[in-house]
């Protein structure tokens, strides 16, 4: 008898398929977040599956800190041209030059924080109802309890307490005007899971998330970049070594690992025996225990 | 992990239901460290956190206690999912809070599951909440049932214990609808039957409770009967190469949809032939529950989001009149007589609340017709009317087609889950 069963990758690609779509039926205006980084492209690759021969429904929007490694961005414009879609630019450099935000000074500043200003503002001019992101629940534990339908309130604030319960696979994304939502299609992904998509579906990524020569320096134990963006101390000198990105962030607070790994096949051998969480390289979670939720809160992704 | 065994795994959602004492967050814990799930920065942050706290041994709840007020209150608030593979499966595990008032979160983890883990301590044998977490997997249809007698160190591994709780079980079980039930004695705390198979029970011939994960068959959890397709979005991409396209994208809910297939599409009643199965990798030859694929039809059909592609000769429920149980999640009350939201499949639609039939003890299990009060966690038959007909099937033989949520139009919260009957 034929057995009539999903692999993994199978089922978890037709709920994220399921999910967006839903999206498309349910919002008037939404916006895929594309930071460039390897779930923003899953999530996109996947909604190019949900919507062929069709595009993309809906707009990528890059909340662009002027921090990026500039291997990012011009993955970013490649990857925006091929598959066709409509790209909006939330820029934190203009925030900060309106005023909107502060940037942060010291050896420790990032514009991590800044982006929440620039997103909801960038969601308040586009008038967009939904705002579609690639946070996974596996990467943090504030994020265990987020939701797929996740509400936002009129100041884009999340509320861990009251969330709307979530059953079988019936979304609701009902709202009153000003509110918005974030969806998180890849909420049951693991990180071991991105990468065998990645594999299977054969989807291209930057080139820093391979193994590569690159100047850097280490600071409370974590590799870093070197870069115009970040100041180091007279105790972090500069050295060369063969490094890739777990995660890739701001250029800021996104720390390297040291790696051998220049095949998708090798990293997925690698995270397979890795001991620490793909977000144990980021500096922002680290600031306190409940770092993310207080981000999150205040409309973080 | 062996290349390329991940093309071959599957996915096996469950709960784990339980209170405070019973040893469910050490037995997820157990299971995650030891299939070498928890990571070397987890570990150390709940072992810091477990230090300040003045505990004795790393407290593991602290792994799935994500939020402040949860950890502050040494509570567990929300639904947490966590998440571990090996190499036969990925699991998901939907771990939910087992106190009283948290029975929305159990109902909302186990929407979703394929198996259900329920805690009994081998020192109290059946309690109340044995028999309220045993209702709701019965409830909520998850097909596998796993009755984990813990603590077993606590009596001596005594296999007679182990029998008279596992005796009471079956009959307690017999009551309700659970189609596949296992009984296995462990020790969490040591890691007796949890992963590896325990050298103190000998007396013990069954599975671990980590093979059974792995290996209990789950091909036959979604329903490959009856064919219904919700349409949830229609593509038309208007483009030169695709200029007459008009595709209806969905997850296909129950039954074998193949090409050629003759159906017939609700609820207008139309009815034409599968022209293709299309995916952006191509066109397949069939679709089964839980795709999401996009259906042509050789036919030039008015259809939308809400509709139901269906074979002609096994048809959903078609009526405005249905009865339901119902798990109200809200704190306030439902309103006998008062109009709500309804999310079905794709379709959306108002409802009056006709009638409370009765409320069940969940913990007796005994209907109390008298009392017609629904609050927050209450579990009732109901009986409503809806704008206009919805397409359905009994939740017993459909879990996606048979599920319904209730929405408040004031505060668009999602305030019940209907199982239609």
């Amino acid at each position: 008898m034929k057995s009539y069963n999903l692999t993994h990758l199978e089922e978890l690609e037709a709920e994220a398929i399921y999910v967006l779509r839903e999206v498309a039926a349910q919002f008037e205006k939404p916006a895929l977040l594309f930071s460039g980084g390897k779930d923003s492209i899953i999530v996109a690759h996947m909604a190019r599956k949900a919507f062929w021969p069709a595009k993309i429904p809906f707009p990528l929007v890059h909340i662009d800190t002027g921090h990026n490694f500039s291997e990012t961005i011009v993955f970013r414009d490649d990857f925006v041209r091929k598959i066709g879609a409509n790209l909006i630019i939330g820029s934190v450099q203009q925030s900060i030059d309106e005023g909107k935000s502060v940037e942060e000074k010291g050896f420790n500043a990032s514009r991590n924080v800044l982006q929440t200003i620039t997103l909801l503002d960038t969601i308040e001019k586009h008038k967009f109802d939904c705002a579609i992101g690639g946070a996974r629940r596996d990467e943090e534990k504030a994020r265990a309890k987020e939701r797929f339908f996740s509400h936002r309130d009129e100041f884009g604030q999340w509320d861990p307490k009251n969330q709307r319960p979530e059953l079988w696979n019936i979304f609701n994304g009902r709202k009153n005007i000003g509110e918005h939502f974030r969806v998180f299609p890849i909420s049951n992904w693991t990180e071991m899971d991105v990468w065998q998509y990645i594999l299977k579906e054969k989807i291209e990524i930057p080139p820093i998330y391979l193994a590569h020569q690159r100047n850097v320096f280490i600071r409370d134990g974590v590799i870093m970049s070197t870069s115009d963006f970040i100041q180091q101390r007279e105790t972090e000198p500069s050295q060369i070594m063969q490094v890739r990105f777990r995660t890739i962030g701001d250029a800021t607070c996104t720390g390297a690992v040291e790696s051998d790994a220049d095949t998708i096949e090798k990293i997925i051998e690698e995270v397979a025996a890795a001991r620490t969480t793909e977000r144990g390289t980021r500096s922002d979670d680290k600031r306190s225990e409940a770092a993310m939720e207080d981000r999150k809160k205040q409309g973080y992704f | 992990m062996e290349k390329n065994s991940y093309l071959d795994m599957e996915l096996l959602r469950f709960s784990t239901a339980g209170s405070v004492d019973d040893g469910k967050s050490t037995l997820i814990g157990r299971l995650l460290y030891d299939s070498k799930s928890i990571f070397a920065d987890q570990y150390e942050a709940i072992e810091e956190s477990s230090k300040r706290k003045g505990d004795a041994t790393v407290n593991l709840a602290l792994l799935t206690d994500g939020l402040r007020a949860e950890r502050e209150q040494g509570i567990t608030i929300d639904v947490a999912y966590r998440y571990f593979a090996t190499p036969k499966r990925k699991f998901i595990i939907a771990d939910t809070p087992g106190h009283i008032q948290y029975t929305r979160n159990m109902v909302t983890g186990s929407s979703t599951s394929n198996l259900s883990i329920i805690l009994v301590d081998a020192r109290q044998g059946i309690i109340e909440q044995t028999c309220r977490h045993t209702f709701i997997s019965s409830l909520l249809g998850i097909p596998h049932v796993v009755f984990c007698i813990n603590k077993m160190d606590l009596v001596d591994y005594s296999e007679e214990v182990f029998l008279t709780i596992k005796k009471e079980l079956e009959a307690f079980s017999s009551k309700l609808e659970v189609r596949d039930i296992h009984f296995v004695p462990i020790s969490a705390l040591n890691g007796d039957n949890v992963v590896n198979k325990s050298e103190k029970m000998n007396w013990y011939g069954g599975s671990t409770l980590m093979y059974l994960l792995e290996n209990i068959h789950i091909g036959s959890d979604y329903n490959h009967v009856d064919c219904r397709f919700p349409v949830q979005y229609v593509i038309r991409p208007q483009s030169d190469d695709f200029h007459d396209y008009r595709g209806y994208a969905g997850r296909v809910a129950g039954g074998v949809f193949k090409q050629g297939d003759e159906v017939v599409v609700l609820p207008s009643g139309f009815t034409s032939t599968i022209k293709s199965i299309d995916t952006f990798n191509g066109s397949l030859s069939e679709a089964f529950a839980p795709m999401s694929v996009t259906l042509t039809l050789n036919d030039d059909i008015d259809i939308s989001r809400g509709d139901m592609i269906v074979r002609p000769h096994n048809q959903p429920n078609v009526s405005q009149d249905l009865d339901v149980m119902l798990c109200w999640l809200s704190d306030k009350k439902i309103f006998l007589g008062g109009k709500y939201a309804i999310k079905h499949t794709s379709n959306d639609v108002r409802c009056i609340i006709k009638d409370i039939k009765y409320k069940i003890n969940i913990n007796t299990l005994h209907r109390m017709e008298d009392d017609k009060e629904l609050k927050m966690n209450d579990i009732a038959r109901i009986t409503i009317r809806t704008t206009k007909p919805l397409l359905f099937d009994k939740y017993s033989r459909n879990r996606i087609t048979g599920s319904l949520i209730i929405i408040d139009e004031a505060t668009n919260e999602t305030v019940g889950a209907g199982m239609i009957i």
